[in-house]
């Protein structure tokens, strides 16, 4: 009698219990592929869950435009190789009003391409559950969100009037209009994240491993110059520094680390004793306290 | 120098990959803490994380800030606030929901749900409880055992953990006083043993100073047991076990040719293997399991499966089965029932109500139900039930439901999967409640024979009502008719007591009946002994004839011993709570 059930394998079972739910309960679910980690990590449970046939859910990748390039190649390359659906949306508005992180600033930015851009995707697709790779650990507000967590006709999150979420017996009810953001990753932490994707080999962005690469140093934290949009303020230079990145998303919103880490194992060893976390990199956190929290009302996951 | 996270050190030398081997292969353990909002919950949460690491310096630096502005530690580090998330929730200085906190150590990887204890506290902590498998209660050493804790160690158990930790903290402003500590343990294990907690532990502790949280006490030489965090390491992790009756919900036909049909789902019970004889539940239909299937690169198909694993199996026979469906194995079967007893928690404003029409979830089974009625509600804050027409936010009662279609449940005590329910709004769709299966044929269930028997005469009862009906009889008496129980051990004075009654009710002109406990050994009760289920039989034969003489019009006066407090309270459920009365005459 197999009697080793692990930790990983207790998170495993619940979180393709929470996709087949969703799967199952809802007309037109969708599955928010970002290409990080998180979402590496979801996908493949997606393709676990419903094996052998495919996920019955396209993914959805909102593209900013300003991802960085390398990620945009891997997200074609896998769903190429895993033979899903694939669909990217661009808010074609923010596009042409020429929104973007330098001149309509980090927030703006983040609103109109990412936050807007979702909403229109998911409007256009009547999506009624969006499934996410966000995890409770990452962020002190992500810990009170339920795993199916309701959204009214705006996509809006009240955390006041939250649906109580008993064992793994799920509320899917909603009204035309509104939807369910569902998170089955809820329970992983970051470790539980990287260990899964060692023990299961699966690819990864290889952003996520060092490499040297061109940087420049702003505010603190170190931005790759990932193609020649990226405007050089007075006294920048670009110098080329073995980097790597915790957490993924527009290349000149995410800060690097300086790292030796080449392998998945070196990575996993320097996160043991990394002394921040891992949301320190991304810049858009910082604007004030609670910022996160305020996002997640307007509609940000 | 410590480590800077939680997560199990790397040993010197140590690779990363036999790290993760070692790491990998931690038990997931969930608990949930529950206390007063001065009791230092959260405080002992920030400590437990703080203590272990897991604080990165980038949120310490903001719990530092945050400290000045909203602590409570006159400026010092406020531990409390690492966990508090929202920002209502901080300007108002308590917790408003559940909030999940993650740690690690070399032994075993940790979920917190850390429940509030405000006026919603039934709400949320039946909600935190349904996850875990032990609760940490706090005690304020200088208040010690409250109507509080008694309610958290209460729904504890209504939720089925079955390992609860009093943390009694404060330990420093009551001068370490092992006296203290000691009276304070006695009370709560007592309590404990009554509500049938197998497990109750007392820890002395100061969470605001770390004292037997993660390290030893020095204050405490008296104190020979484990620091809270050892307590965590070390009690064993309750699992659906492998040797249950099989059970698994069907969630989703997967059907990606026409050669393949599987049936996906979370084995809720048991194990299953290749070959196995299952039978498919409402509809009754016996086959063969053929496959446990995987994909070739997680290793092929499977020999084996069992709880809590979410698999994919295929029959041998072409067999109906779909999603709601429930896979067991031969043997003993759940019920499969349209009419559904709870034990429900209710979580919503609006109180519930005979004849309510509401969405009932259970496993992967949906179906539209009819509350049929409120059979009591439990006073939390003193374990007594009453009589009661609906149920209010935060009140939990025994319901019967009536659902529109067939639905497969074991009593939850057995198993979670199939035992646990929830109660949706049919317009606004807000959860409207969390009900845990309460089967008469439940394992362990004392009340086996009064389940089947009160409800098989309720029936007869309803089917042809009597051509005199109970105002009639009323008017010809005189007087209501009624049931009062004596009770207590012998020598207490109960059957003296009664004949004085009976006396002074037949001298006012009252059509009146006593039975006496001994006389009802002496016939009716001729084949039972003095075991606890037969002393609860002949209580229930007692309830029974008083039943039939009060709906004759005839007051009743029962002298009994009835020492079960259980059985005390089914036989005023039979007889009905308006007509019921029960008076203790004796030191119990």
């Amino acid at each position: 009698m197999a009697t080793e059930f692990t930790h990983l394998d207790e998170l495993e079972a619940e979180s393709i219990q929470i996709l087949r739910e969703t799967a199952a309960s809802f007309e037109r679910p969708v599955l928010m592929y970002s290409i990080g980690k998180d979402s590496t990590v979801l996908l493949h449970l997606a393709m676990k869950a419903f094996w052998p046939a495919k996920p019955p859910f396209p993914l959805l990748h909102v593209d900013t435009t300003w991802k960085f390039r390398e990620m945009i190649t891997f997200r074609d390359a896998t769903a190429k190789r895993l033979g899903v659906d694939l669909r990217v949306h661009i808010n074609q508005e923010g596009l042409a009003a020429g929104v973007n992180p330098f001149a309509s600033g980090s927030k703006v930015h983040t609103d109109v391409m990412k936050t807007q851009g979702l909403r229109q995707a998911l409007d256009q697709g009547r999506f009624d559950a969006a499934i996410g790779g966000a995890r409770r650990d990452e962020e002190k507000s992500r810990a009170k969100e339920r795993i199916f967590s309701f959204r009214d006709k705006h996509h809006r999150w009240d955390p006041k009037n939250q649906r109580p979420e008993l064992w793994n017996v799920f509320n899917t009810r909603v009204h035309q209009g509104e939807s369910i953001r569902v998170f089955p990753l809820s329970n992983w932490t970051e470790l539980d994240v990287w260990l899964y994707i060692w023990k299961n080999r699966l690819p990864v962005v290889p952003l996520y491993l060092a490499k040297a690469r061109p940087v420049v140093e702003r505010d603190g934290a170190l931005i790759m110059v990932d193609d020649d949009r990226l405007p050089l303020l007075p006294g920048e230079k670009v110098q080329t520094m073995k980097v790597r990145f915790r957490t993924l998303g527009c290349y000149p919103l995410s800060g690097a680390i300086e790292s030796e880490a080449e392998t998945l194992e070196a990575i996993i060893e320097e996160m043991l004793l990394a002394k921040t976390s891992e949301r320190q990199g991304r810049l858009i956190d910082h604007d004030s306290s609670g910022s996160m929290e305020e996002k997640k009302r307007e509609g940000y996951f | 120098m410590a480590s800077p996270t939680s997560i199990p050190v790397m040993n010197e030398g140590e690779r990363v990959d036999d790290y993760l081997r070692r790491y990998e292969r931690n038990e997931l353990l969930r608990f949930l803490t529950c206390g007063s909002v001065d009791d230092g919950k959260s405080t002992l949460i920030g400590r437990l994380l703080h203590d272990t690491g897991r604080i990165y310096e980038d949120h310490m630096a903001a719990l530092e800030k945050d400290s000045k502005v909203h602590g409570t530690t006159g400026g010092g580090l406020d531990l409390a606030l690492a966990v508090d998330g929202l920002k209502a929730e901080r300007e108002q200085g308590i917790t408003i929901d559940v909030a999940w906190r993650y740690f690690a150590t070399a032994r075993r990887s940790f979920i917190i749900a850390d429940c509030p204890g405000h006026e919603q506290y039934t709400r949320n902590m039946a909600t935190g409880a349904s996850h875990c498998q032990l609760a940490i209660s706090l005690i304020d050493a200088r208040k010690g055992v409250t109507t509080q804790t008694r309610r958290h160690a209460f729904i504890a158990s209504l939720l089925g953990i079955r390992h609860v930790v009093a943390a009694v903290n404060k330990m420093d402003i009551v001068g370490w006083s092992e006296e203290r500590f000691r009276a304070i343990e006695r009370e709560f294990v007592d309590f404990c043993a009554r509500i049938g907690i197998p497990d109750p532990v007392a820890v002395p502790i100061s969470a605001l100073n770390g004292d037997n949280v993660v390290k030893r006490s020095e204050h405490t030489p008296w104190y020979s047991g484990s620091p809270v965090l050892e307590l965590l390491e070390a009690v064993p992790v309750d699992r659906p076990s492998p040797d249950a009756n099989f059970r698994m919900p069907v969630q989703f036909v997967l059907r990606p040719d026409l050669n393949f049909r599987g049936f996906a789902g979370q084995i809720a019970a048991g194990s299953v293997k290749p070959g196995d004889r299952v039978r498919i539940l409402p509809s009754g239909k016996e086959t063969r399991v053929r496959r446990i299937a995987r994909a070739p690169e997680d290793g092929g198909d499977a020999p084996l499966a069992y709880a809590p694993q979410s698999v994919v199996l295929t029959f041998e026979d072409e067999v109906d089965c779909s999603r709601g469906d429930v896979i067991v194995c031969i043997g003993r079967d759940p019920a499969v029932t349209q009419r559904v007893e709870c034990d429900l928690v209710w979580m919503q404003e609006q109180p519930l109500v005979r004849g309510q029409q509401l969405m009932l979830r259970v496993g992967a089974k949906q179906t539209a139900c009819t509350v049929r009625r409120v059979r009591w509600l439990v006073d939390v804050d003193t374990l007594g039930t009453q009589p009661a027409d609906t149920l209010r936010l935060n009140e939990i009662g025994r319901v019967e439901l009536e659902c529109e279609e067939r639905v497969v449940v074991d009593g939850y005590r057995e198993c979670h999967g199939t035992g646990a329910l929830i109660l949706v709004d049919r317009m606004t769709n807000a959860t409207a409640g969390a009900g845990m299966v309460r089967l008469a044929t439940e394992a362990g269930s004392k009340r086996a024979h009064w389940e089947t028997e009160a409800l098989a005469t309720l029936e007869r009862a309803e089917d042809k009502p009597s051509f005199v009906n109970a105002e009639e009889r009323e008017r010809r008496w005189q007087q209501k008719p009624r049931t009062i129980l004596l009770y207590g051990p012998p020598g207490s004075g109960k059957t003296r007591e009664a004949h004085e009654m009976e006396r002074k009710f037949f001298d006012q002109g009252a059509a009146v009946v006593m039975l006496d406990g001994q006389a009802m050994r002496r016939g009716l009760s001729k084949d039972l002994g003095f075991s606890d289920e037969d002393r609860s039989e002949n209580l229930r034969r007692a309830a029974e004839v008083a039943r039939l003489l009060n709906d004759q019009g005839f007051v009743v006066i029962l002298a009994m011993a009835a020492p079960d407090p259980e059985a005390r309270e089914r036989a005023r459920e039979l007889v009905g709570q308006d007509r019921w009365e029960a008076r203790n005459m004796g030191a119990r």
